[in-house]
């Protein structure tokens, strides 16, 4: 009985601690290649650089394109939440699958945003799939 | 916090605090000038222009729910503020300009002609003369702005649809292509005929080339020659992370204003121009390192601002009504930057250069600050905390500026009182 408690308190915590590297790794992957253009508070720039606070697509379910965004980068004309922004995103091939995953969490789950967890076993499926 | 609430709650209680809030719109102004609303979201309004009789015309980015992008902004009882507003034209762009009762209007690809009536009432809404058509629009600084000179020729900017030239636009590592394959149909501004219709490129000239995108330009009556304003290049630091620190990509590079006659380059995407060093600097994606000089050809810029803080208009100031240090002095509005971040944003102002016999007499200052909304002193962290980004500028008769903000909408009036 004592053993199962420390056992599962262990789990507990490694859980824990996993969520919380995850939410370390997502913040300095932000900062350091996503906030300059997307800006500390998610607002972007208007007409420029898309806003991620807030915005449909990014607390929305299609992990997929949001994945490939991060990775491939992005230069289409392309509508969000009734504005167009012009600059092209740029691609993140260094970026590892964890690192994605960590970032996509951190991204949907800041400022105001809130939106169910993505796992780095979906971000490495979706990048084999291409 | 708790003293910042006593002050308002004393403040409000003496009935003084909401008026004192709205002085000036709640712009700084140097002593003797006042500001007020002349209108308020309007939508997303770029370039101004204003007929000799008052009458303004805004150029909206989206068309409103009205799906009217051009905007009529009459002060019939003349209070002040536009309570007669009207407007047409379906589609989103930034230039207009007034010329008699020609009316011209840009979207990203073409640039049209409207007549005014005596009233300054446009008479061909919906079926306008078509003056340039088919420019390049490639999302990216795609915006033309607009400007005529004293005999008619009309300049249209053309911006290049990229940051530096890179193979791959905004990508670390990719090259600068050599030479940069835009610069053939944008990355410069452009001559045409301002009365003939339907030119396309062929009917127009290259007449200043190497401008990454060129949103303010005017003519200057007293040298008789364009000036525009460059927005610099983004990024140094993003993509040359060994070669640029975020306190130096917060500085590089400056935002020049050039006097370009024709045929001028002014070395976009080869250069940019270092305004601590004071040199053209050889860009990274062209083997650049910071240091190493190049633009031989290039033009020097006449003034160079701070980076990022994106020139948005210039106008020469022609009238009376403001003191004498400013008669055809410039004006330059500042929409206010981002890719300072992470450090505080800079801009979110409308400047001044005085300037005698067509060139610059002094250095820059700030004219008109504030639009941010946020309390003085307090710098913009995030573009979108701004309440109104300055865009347009226009000149009245009277000697009266107006400012336009592409946030909401608003449109500051700025006066003098002697």
């Amino acid at each position: 009985m004592r053993k199962k408690l420390v056992v599962c308190l262990l789990l507990l915590v490694g859980v824990h601690f996993a969520q919380a590297q995850n939410g370390i790794i997502g913040e300095k992957v932000y900062k350091t290649k996503c906030l300059v253009c997307h800006q500390a508070d998610g607002g972007g720039v208007p007409n420029l650089n898309a806003p991620l606070d807030g915005a449909t697509n990014v607390v929305g379910n299609d992990i997929a394109r949001l994945v490939k965004i991060i990775r491939y980068g992005y230069n289409e004309r392309v509508a969000l939440d009734g504005y167009y922004y012009s600059n092209a995103m740029t691609p993140n091939p260094a970026l590892t699958t964890t690192e994605i995953a960590a970032v996509l969490n951190y991204i949907r789950n800041s400022w105001s945003n809130k939106a169910p967890s993505v796992t780095i076993a979906q971000v490495q499926k979706l990048l084999k799939k291409k | 916090m708790k003293k910042q609430l006593q002050l308002i709650v004393f403040g409000s209680l003496l009935g003084f605090s909401i008026v004192h809030a709205q002085e000036n719109a709640g712009l700084v102004l140097p002593a003797g000038f006042k500001a007020q609303l002349f209108a308020e979201n309007i939508g997303q309004a770029r370039h101004i222009a204003i007929t000799q009789s008052g009458v303004m015309f805004a150029k909206l980015n989206y068309p409103n729910k009205k799906g009217q992008s051009i905007i009529r902004l009459e002060d019939k009882d003349k209070d002040g503020l536009a309570e007669n507003i009207t407007g047409w034209a379906n589609y989103g762009g930034t230039g207009i300009y007034i010329r008699g009762d020609n009316l011209y209007a840009s979207s990203d690809d073409a640039v049209y002609q409207y007549k005014l009536d005596a009233n300054d009432e446009v008479l061909n809404a919906s079926a306008p003369n078509t003056i340039i058509q088919g420019l390049l629009s490639r999302r990216q600084h795609a915006s033309k702005s607009i400007t005529l000179d004293p005999k008619g020729n009309i300049y249209v900017n053309i911006g290049a649809y990229s940051n530096a030239c890179q193979e791959k636009d905004r990508t670390p590592g990719s090259k600068g292509m050599m030479p940069c394959p835009i610069l053939d149909s944008a990355g410069g501004v452009w001559k045409f005929d301002g009365l003939k219709t339907n030119q396309t490129y062929v009917d127009g000239k290259r007449y200043a080339t190497g401008l990454r995108n060129v949103i303010g330009l005017d003519w200057n009556t007293t040298s008789n020659s364009l000036f525009v304003t460059q927005h610099g290049r983004d990024q140094l630091n993003s993509f040359f992370p060994a070669l640029y620190t975020n306190e130096q990509n917060a500085e590089l590079p400056g935002e020049t204003m050039y006097e370009v006659k024709e045929g001028d380059d002014c070395g976009w995407p080869y250069i940019y121009y270092d305004p601590i060093q004071k040199k053209k600097i050889v860009s990274p994606e062209y083997g650049g390192d910071g240091k190493k000089e190049g633009g031989n050809n290039a033009l020097d810029p006449i003034v160079a601002f701070p980076a990022h803080m994106a020139p948005m208009s210039l106008l020469f100031y022609k009238g009376d009504q403001f003191p004498a240090k400013y008669k055809d002095g410039a004006f330059i509005a500042f929409h206010g930057s981002w890719n300072r971040a992470p450090l505080p944003q800079e801009g979110y102002f409308v400047a001044f250069i005085p300037f005698k016999g067509g060139k610059p007499s002094g250095d820059w200052e700030i004219f008109a600050n504030g639009f941010s909304g946020l309390p003085a002193d307090t710098k913009v962290a995030n573009p979108r905390n701004a309440k109104a980004r300055p865009c347009g500028l226009a000149e009245s008769a009277d000697g009266a500026l107006y400012v336009s903000d592409d946030s909401k909408g608003a449109i500051f009036k700025i006066t003098f009182n002697k």
